[in-house]
């Protein structure tokens, strides 16, 4: 089963992928701010990481920075879900080590096809 | 695969609501360079434009949009806080209340107020010249049938840079979902793989060269490799034109990275003005039932904690149950006292596992509260008064239907308070008062209700005024003798008013009625303390909550009532002395200074009784409405705890009946309405004053037939 931890301040996004996820046969973890991810991260093993950007305590870019850190996310997919599509904000993410972005507003059949690019 | 998100949309309203409450409180508070209150600020229009695109709420997505971009430029210090942006970004949270409202209630909102809010939105960012990106919202649909269904064969060639497996992408998945677009044939190039010993296993050494037949678009192509093309060298060779590509060739291989303006296109930006704003529609003006709709299921939201300890004590009281029944098994009298134990611990699981259940409906009254600095900040500019709030006790909790029931009457209290309370900056300075005006919101439990107090350092009541009013209005003569207490009380009877000029804050002074009848509705109680020249408390007490009720029970003949605790005034023996009996069957006790009616329950619900008399009774005093009454009971029961049920929905409504309870040996006892007692007790008296047309018009005067 693929364990798809899920960052987001907003609980309806957060349920939102959630849900769109756990419809697709994925399993998940929720998690309400960067800290949460991260806490969440080194306590499990996951194959893939959705975070917004924009979250209050620490943000979806620390977060990555942070998991990268960690041997055992590493190599794990890792996409930024945001509605800042600008340049600027992908390259910082890049530059974070985060795998790709999903722009906002999601769309529940786009994410699940997006995802395939990056879990198997 | 289709996933239907609609079942969240309740949630996203829910919290659009609250990241506007958010908004607005903090646009408040809001001092230059406070870059975190900033954020969170961003933040909440940000999840709500997020939330809004994703079920294609357009509207509130543009218009949030708009918000967003004044306060990203406030974010990143591009843009001053001015006071007015500040003012335009509250009337804005506004609108966008509006517009989630309108979503909620499914009908139309007043699209003329957002238009110009937006007008003005866009005014403020053109003046400092900005650069509004349009939304565009991305259709999956709509990009797949853009595309040409001519197939095409495109040569691929992929050099990725070593690293690039340490961001977690993958080329296989890579070619997965190139593979989903139309036929592939993948190439492997290893050449650049080293000697077995120099191989770094996180590196990745291999480049690949693709033939993909397939009626995708270029753009789609690109798609599929939109997070690596920083990381990779990317060709894209479509053979039908071998001509034109050579070009994109070029510039790819020139830059180094494939045609950035393609990807941009797809994502927001094109840098002009937007200028659809949501159309007014005159038409659909009609306001509809502030009633709730169907998307507005009226959830809580329960802490964690709250939710654990409800679980500790099920668990508990499974085990106590668990143990009575073995108990039970083989049951004899040496275990009366294990059992007696067992009975305890039930006793106490119950209670607890009651308080439990209690608390999840209890909110902080912060709720009720947050409301007020915006309103108070609105009416201080309105009434040129300096106004400084003070909130207290956001923390106590209360019941959410209490809550959702007293926001209206607060409001109208806060009102007041600025509009007649307060004095004006030179009245305030001529009496040796600091020129800003206080207010202070309080709340705290008391015993089992809680107070919410609203005071003013204001005017105070004009003792006279009201007296002269009142007289004027015929509810006192001249030669009654009231407490200050008692005239502050006139304030609350129907179309009672002693502003002097009328405005349009507080209205024509209909509504203080209004407002204790609302407070009442709930089971609580309004008073009033004032001091002229030092302002005035407006000190409101309500239950805790709506479904349990201290009752004490009474019983006359064989029916048992419930008499709510809080009403109570004292219980008493009749002295014989004290009983006057006025024209007819009236009853009057003279209680100390008051004489108080006496109203007999077998009289008034015609049922057979135990004493006749109201020697041989007891006399429970209550209080409603500054008005007390006696009600002539046989016997008193015990104190305790009542579950209410409404009659209204399992029956239906009775007068001088609130509701009904089940007790203990499961028999059904009514709960009585007091002030619904007294009303009908005061109308049975009036309309006997008309028939032997000797008016007093003190109330206490005469009652009962």
């Amino acid at each position: 089963m693929i364990q798809v931890l899920v960052v987001d301040d907003s609980n309806s996004i957060r349920d939102m992928v959630s849900f769109t996820l756990k419809s697709a046969g994925y399993e998940t973890v929720e998690a309400k701010d960067g800290q949460d991810g991260l806490n969440k991260a080194q306590n499990g093993t996951f194959d893939l990481v959705i975070s917004d950007v924009n979250m209050p305590i620490m943000d979806g870019i620390t977060l990555c920075q942070e998991l990268r850190k960690l041997p055992t996310f590493k190599f794990t997919p890792i996409l930024m879900l945001t509605t800042e599509s600008s340049g600027d904000m992908k390259m910082r993410g890049k530059a974070a080590g985060a795998t790709g972005w999903l722009v906002k507003p999601f769309n529940p059949e786009k994410l699940l096809a997006t995802i395939k690019r990056v879990v198997r | 695969m289709s996933v239907d998100l609609s079942q969240f949309i309740p949630s996203f309203l829910e919290e659009s609501f609250e990241g506007l409450e958010l908004m607005e409180s903090s646009l408040l508070n809001l001092e230059q360079g406070d870059d975190e209150t900033i954020n969170s600020i961003f933040r909440a229009a940000h999840s709500i434009k997020g939330g809004a695109g994703t079920f294609g709420f357009n509207h509130v997505t543009e218009f949030t949009h708009l918000v967003e971009t004044l306060l990203d430029e406030m974010r990143d210090g591009r843009r001053n806080i001015d006071p007015d942006d500040v003012e335009l970004l509250l009337e804005s949270v506004d609108c966008m209340r509006l517009l989630i409202e309108a979503i909620r209630d499914e009908s139309e909102c007043n699209s003329e107020k957002i238009a110009e809010n937006s007008r003005l939105l866009r005014q403020t960012l053109a003046s400092s010249g900005s650069v509004i990106s349009e939304v565009v919202t991305i259709n999956v649909d709509e990009l797949a049938t853009e595309n040409n269904n001519d197939m095409t064969t495109w040569q691929i060639k992929f050099i990725p840079e070593h690293h690039l497996v340490q961001t977690g992408n993958d080329p296989l998945l890579l070619f997965n979902a190139l593979a989903d677009l139309g036929e592939i044939t993948v190439v492997a190039n290893a050449k650049e793989l080293p000697a077995l010993n120099d191989i770094d296993a996180e590196e990745l050494y291999l480049s690949w060269c693709l033939t993909l037949r397939s009626n995708a678009s270029e753009d789609d192509i690109k798609e599929v490799f939109e997070w690596v093309e920083d990381e990779c060298e990317l060709i894209l060779i479509k053979e039908e034109n071998v001509k034109l590509s050579k070009i994109s060739v070029d510039v790819s291989s020139a830059e180094g990275v494939s045609d950035e303006s393609t990807l941009s296109e797809l994502c927001v930006s094109s840098s002009k003005i937007a200028t659809n704003t949501p159309e007014p529609s005159q038409k659909n003006n009609v306001d509809k039932p502030a009633g709730k709709s169907k998307n507005d299921l009226g959830s809580i939201r329960v802490g964690v904690d709250k939710v654990d300890s409800l679980i500790n004590l099920v668990g508990e009281l499974v085990i106590t149950q668990s143990m009575l029944s073995e108990l039970g098994n083989d049951f004899d009298l040496s275990k009366v006292e294990r059992l007696n134990a067992g009975l305890e611990q039930l006793l106490q699981n119950t209670k607890e596992l009651q308080e439990s259940v209690m608390r999840i409906r209890m909110l902080p009254i912060s709720f009720a509260f947050n409301r007020f600095p915006r309103l108070v900040h609105d009416l201080s500019k309105k009434t040129g008064k300096e106004i400084e709030l003070i909130l207290k006790g956001e923390q106590t909790e209360l019941d959410k239907t209490v809550m959702e029931q007293i926001g209206d009457p607060l409001v109208h209290l806060v009102r007041n308070a600025v509009d007649h309370g307060i004095e004006s900056a030179q009245v305030r300075l001529a009496n040796g008062k600091p020129e800003k005006g206080t207010i202070i919101l309080d709340a705290y439990h008391q015993g089992g209700s809680i107070v919410i107090e609203i005071s003013d350092d204001g005017g105070g009541i004009d003792r006279q005024a009201v007296f002269n009013k009142a007289l004027e209005k015929g509810l006192v003569d001249e030669s009654t003798t009231l407490t200050d207490s008692q005239v502050f009380d006139l304030i609350f009877e129907p179309g009672f008013s002693t502003a002097k000029e009328l405005s349009d804050i507080s209205g024509r002074g209909v509504g203080m009625d209004v407002v204790k009848q609302n407070i009442q509705s709930l089971g609580g109680r309004i008073q009033v303390e004032s001091e002229q020249g030092k302002g005035s408390t407006f000190r409101v007490n309500l239950p805790l909550t709506l479904a349990i009720l201290d009752g004490q029970l009474v019983r006359v003949g064989r029916e048992v009532y419930i008499i709510p605790l809080i009403t109570i005034v004292e219980s008493l023996q009749p002295q014989k002395t004290l009983i006057n009996r006025v024209s007819g069957d009236m009853l009057l006790y003279r209680l100390r200074e008051d004489n108080v009616p006496v109203i007999p329950i077998y009289q008034l619900f015609n049922i057979p009784c135990e004493f006749e008399h109201i020697e041989r009774c007891l006399l429970v005093v209550v209080e409603a409405d500054g008005q007390k009454i006696g009600l002539m009971v046989d016997d008193l029961l015990a104190q305790q705890q009542v579950v209410i049920k409404s009659l209204n929905d399992n029956y239906q409504q009775v007068e001088g009946v609130s509701g009904a309870t089940i007790l203990g040996d499961g028999s059904v006892a009514m709960i009585l309405d007091v002030p619904g007692i007294i009303t009908m007790a005061l109308s049975k008296a009036q309309s006997n004053q008309q028939n032997q047309s000797h008016v007093t018009p003190s109330i206490s005067a005469g009652v009962i037939s």
